[in-house]
């Protein structure tokens, strides 16, 4: 299966482990993931006010390069799979706006003269829904090296989950991301923060809110017994990987959990390379060498 | 405020239905739907830092009361759609959050600026951050 894969400016740098991990376990799945030629922003946040059209010029100008793909049949479909939470959201939103206002439409199409007009027959997809769409059966077939012992608390965040319209499950009781864990083999650990704010940008500004709100999260899952947290948006991953140090700052008890990927854990048992757990902090090694996985 | 001399009514102004109107025309939500149950601000992660609660910036928009573009609320508020999914009367209030900030923003008004950081906090910041802080936080 082809299928254009759009991965967004973070997977580039900070989260590089999540880009390639996500090509490692899409591989051991059979699906190859190309990259439309000239991605651009996706536009990072959706613009809520009903007059602006501005903002659905970026996203927008992301779909006709997946048009573009499936006409130069380089793709089997017009689907785009993202990963990042927010050009999931942000890419999807804009996608359903546009579609659903001719007048909106119309507006982007004259603004963009260059490009070839979006007819809108992109769908945005999110990793964890192609993955789900295989069967859990097909994933636990490609385990090479099962999860054993591994106590994983899933995190959801907000943007995989609400608004409800857009979300990839049922934002009070998400259970995608526990059904892939249990199929890695892997013991899952629930996190009634999972699907609680991390503090988002508020990192930028307002570190110590961010910190606050990051800590409940990291704070639960500890207490209920995860060895490992797993998060499916680069912004989740800083606030409550990277940011622990700050964390520590507010809370000296606070000892640290390592946060990881999903698609880490998949590349793991799935027996890939390119897992990229050198990048992650807290360092996730010791725990996964204690349990035998490394 | 404009409360009324005894402080126990309320005038609706002509300014305050024109406030009103343009918060409704940019959040494209019926403000008028909320019954004030709280549901939004008992599930909102971030009130603690607030000095209006999401229901109460509500009211205030349905008042037309213009003062609640000087509230920290809706720059505290980060869009994580929890009212959204709470909300019994099914009104956005990211929406009507956002159409508040797009206000003072649309006066060339900014929040919070790159230059109040230091070289080695930015370098530490993934793009995702500050891009999505500053597009919710600057003109």
């Amino acid at each position: 299966m082809r299928l254009a894969y759009y991965p967004g400016c973070t997977m580039k740098t900070d989260a590089k482990n999540f880009d390639e991990s996500t090509y490692s376990a899409a591989e051991a799945l059979g699906i190859e993931l190309l990259e439309p030629t000239r991605w651009n922003c996706c536009g990072t946040v959706h613009a809520l006010a009903k007059d602006n059209v501005m903002n659905y010029l970026a996203p927008i100008r992301n779909l006709i390069r997946v048009e573009q793909m499936n006409e130069a049949e380089l793709v089997d479909d017009k689907r785009v799979v993202t990963q990042c939470a927010m050009c999931y959201n942000t890419l999807k939103r804009a996608n359903a706006a546009a579609k659903a206002d001719p007048d909106k439409m119309g507006k982007i199409r004259d603004f963009m003269e260059k490009e070839p007009n979006y007819q809108g027959s992109v769908s945005v997809v999110h990793m964890l829904e192609l993955i789900k769409g295989l069967g859990w059966d097909e994933v636990k077939s490609k385990v090479v090296k099962p999860l054993d012992g591994l106590k994983v608390s899933p995190y959801y965040g907000c943007l995989l989950l609400r608004p409800r319209e857009y979300g990839i499950d049922d934002p009070d009781h998400p259970t995608v991301m526990e059904d892939l864990l249990e199929a890695l083999g892997a013991e899952v650990v629930d996190n009634p923060y999972k699907a609680k704010c991390c503090g988002a940008y508020h990192a930028v500004h307002m570190k110590e809110v961010a910190a606050d709100l990051s800590y409940r999260i990291l704070k639960q899952a500890q207490e209920a017994g995860a060895d490992i947290i797993v998060t499916a948006c680069p912004l989740c991953q800083f606030n409550l990987g990277d940011r622990q140090n700050e964390v520590k700052k507010h809370q000296r008890e606070f000892e640290g959990i390592p946060v990881v990927y999903y698609t880490q854990l998949m590349a793991l048992a799935f027996g890939k390379e390119g897992t990229g757990f050198e990048q992650n902090t807290p360092d996730p090694v010791p725990v996964l060498e204690e349990k035998g996985l490394l | 405020m404009s409360t009324g001399t005894s402080g126990l009514y309320f005038t609706f102004k002509p300014e305050n239905a024109a406030f009103k109107a343009k918060v409704e025309e940019l959040s494209g939500e019926n403000i008028d739907l909320c019954f004030q149950c709280g549901a939004c601000s008992s599930g909102c992660p971030l009130t603690g830092e607030m000095d209006l609660l999401p229901s109460t910036v509500i009211r205030y928009a349905q008042l037309g009361m213009a003062e609640v573009l000087e509230s920290k609320t809706p720059w505290i508020c980060i869009t994580c759609f929890n009212c959204e999914i709470r909300c019994p009367r099914g009104i956005d209030i990211a929406n009507v959050m956002e159409a508040i900030r797009e206000m003072m923003l649309r006066t060339k008004y900014d929040k919070f600026t790159l230059d109040e950081l230091t070289p080695e906090e930015l370098r530490e910041l993934p793009q995702i951050a500050i891009i999505s802080n500053q597009r919710k936080l600057t003109a």
